[in-house]
């Protein structure tokens, strides 16, 4: 097998497996209990988990520690690297450290801006921006050389360089060219924003298919199951880039009126859209995002029939 | 143009509450065009602090002068006389002014009645917007006219962020994504193509971060 990295993750997808990976937020203190807690949870039912980095510009334990953490635990990390609060020197900075401690799969992001989270009096770096961020990766892996062009004489860092696209931002037709200017400039795998319009989501990887991109970069589609009526009409509303289609937050309302639980509701919705997604040509896994309820990845990865995972020797 | 806006009065008045006497200066330039500090809004703030502090019972004598341009040492020169005898100047220019003028009256305490915003221009009677991020390597010529620089509130240089929906910015609905404007006018030009192009990492010492920055016409030096 012809590998770029030792990434178990890129391991696992080369050799055609339908890969799960998940997410853990850390948390706003100072210590891994949670997160190691999650890491023992998610262990033997995800292929790796994102580690995101200070989402929605919270401050949050790093994204580069909280890795650590749940690579001693035998979970495969991919750590989330947003271009919001560092600049090109603190981003190799981070590169080398993190490579040098284990870590092997990186998803770059713009970040959200600093005016949603706790410090938006906060000043913004994109020195970088995401696409320049996964070329940085690239060239130091492929090439040897950091951003300024210097040579790295030895220990390259060698990322499998993840990337994230949104198939319901706008402007819609500008989405697969913006995305294939994510794997023209060295990107990997790409996880997608939470999907609930499936309809949208199929055009999207249609023509991301058409113009070849399943193939030079394997497409997880992002899933997120809904605990309550609350939390759907929040995303609809609040959340700049998601769409949640109407039908999405009737059904669990049909669902609460009928007396069932909501929550449950949510999972089996989840589980529908992962066997969904799964017939659509080009998505090579799911990436399932529970935010701030994580331990109910397992349920859902059984649900879906994708337990147990593959062994990646 | 430069885009400033007065501050608080309170702020103002505090910056001289321990003075008799002071220069209120304007500025015939950009702030004058913005209505911050031309010379209608110096005179209305002289009268403001006069009163203001006739009513503390601590009377305040002002002398009022409108610079053609506070950011040219001719003009900041010809306030000479009118700067000698008061406790205190207060300068309704941008901050390049209220420099010019703590540099050519060092022994005076000079303070800005303005916060400079931006430079942009006026957008409707009234309403002035930001255009350009000052980034010392125009790419406009890639973007359609529009800038990404100071437009996009991430500054972004190879397309938008998977937050721009419905043509605006995450950051508020009242904000139009800067990529959306860009993308738009691109494809009505039938360039679209200029945007599939990679934008390597931008060159920011060109733009503040390389330190002060310093143009030099040769041409036009003695």
């Amino acid at each position: 097998m012809n590998l770029t990295t030792e990434s178990r993750l890129e391991k696992l997808l080369k050799r055609g497996e339908f890969v799960v990976t998940a997410e853990i937020g850390p948390p706003q203190h100072a210590s891994a209990h949670e997160i190691i807690h999650h890491a023992r949870m998610l262990k033997d039912y995800v292929d790796a988990t994102n580690i995101t980095d200070c989402q929605t510009a919270v401050v949050r334990l790093s994204s580069f520690a909280a890795a650590v953490h749940i690579l001693r635990e035998g979970l495969e990390p991919i750590m989330q690297m947003t271009c919001r609060d560092r600049n090109r020197i603190a981003m190799q900075a981070d590169l080398l450290g993190a490579y040098s401690l284990g870590i092997r799969n990186l998803l770059c992001l713009t970040g959200d801006h600093q005016s949603f989270g706790n410090h938006p009096t906060a000043k913004n770096v994109h020195d970088l921006d995401s696409i320049q961020l996964i070329n940085m990766v690239k060239r130091m892996r492929d090439d040897k050389v950091f951003a300024c062009g210097e040579p790295i004489k030895e220990h390259e860092p060698r990322f499998f360089i993840g990337a994230a696209a949104n198939p319901f931002a706008d402007p819609f037709e500008f989405r697969v060219l913006r995305l294939e200017k994510k794997i023209n400039a060295g990107a990997q795998f790409i996880q997608t924003q939470i999907i609930f319009d499936l309809e949208r989501f199929s055009r999207f990887m249609e023509m991301a298919v058409e113009r070849g991109l399943h193939e030079r970069a394997y497409i997880l589609a992002g899933l997120l199951p809904l605990k309550s009526i609350g939390a759907a009409r929040y995303m609809q509303k609040n959340v700049p880039g998601m769409i949640v289609p109407e039908e999405v937050i009737q059904r669990l309302r049909k669902a609460k009126d009928e007396g069932k639980d909501v929550a449950e509701e949510g999972v089996d919705m989840c589980v529908e859209f992962i066997n969904e997604v799964r017939k659509i040509k080009g998505v090579a896994g799911v990436h399932i995002m529970a935010i701030a309820w994580e331990e109910i990845v397992p349920t859902i990865v059984q649900k879906a029939g994708l337990y147990p995972r593959p062994k990646a020797d | 143009m430069i885009v400033a806006e007065q501050k608080p009065f309170a702020e103002i008045a505090g910056f001289v509450a321990d003075c008799n006497k002071i220069l209120v200066a304007g500025c015939l330039g950009c702030v004058a065009v913005c209505l911050a500090g031309g010379e209608k809004e110096t005179e209305i703030l002289a009268a403001a602090l006069r009163m203001h502090r006739r009513l503390q019972g601590k009377p305040l004598e002002t002398v009022t002068y409108t610079a053609t341009r506070q950011c040219d040492p001719e003009y900041v020169d010809a306030m000479a006389d009118l700067v000698k005898d008061v406790d205190a100047v207060v300068s309704l220019a941008c901050g390049v002014g209220v420099q010019y003028l703590a540099e050519r009256y060092r022994d005076k305490w000079v303070v800005p009645a303005l916060n400079t915003r931006f430079v942009g221009g006026s957008v409707a009677q009234g309403v002035w917007e930001e255009r350009c991020g000052l980034c010392g390597e125009c790419i406009l010529h890639k973007t359609g006219g529009i800038c990404p620089i100071i437009r996009c509130s991430k500054s972004l240089l190879n397309g938008p962020c998977g937050g721009s929906q419905y043509g605006k910015c995450e950051i508020s609905k009242d904000v139009p994504c800067a990529w959306q404007l860009i993308y738009d006018r691109m494809k009505a030009l039938g360039k679209l193509e200029w945007l599939l192009e990679y934008q390597p990492p931008k060159d920011w010492s060109k733009s503040r971060d390389g330190g002060p920055r310093k143009a030099v016409r040769e041409d036009a030096t003695i």
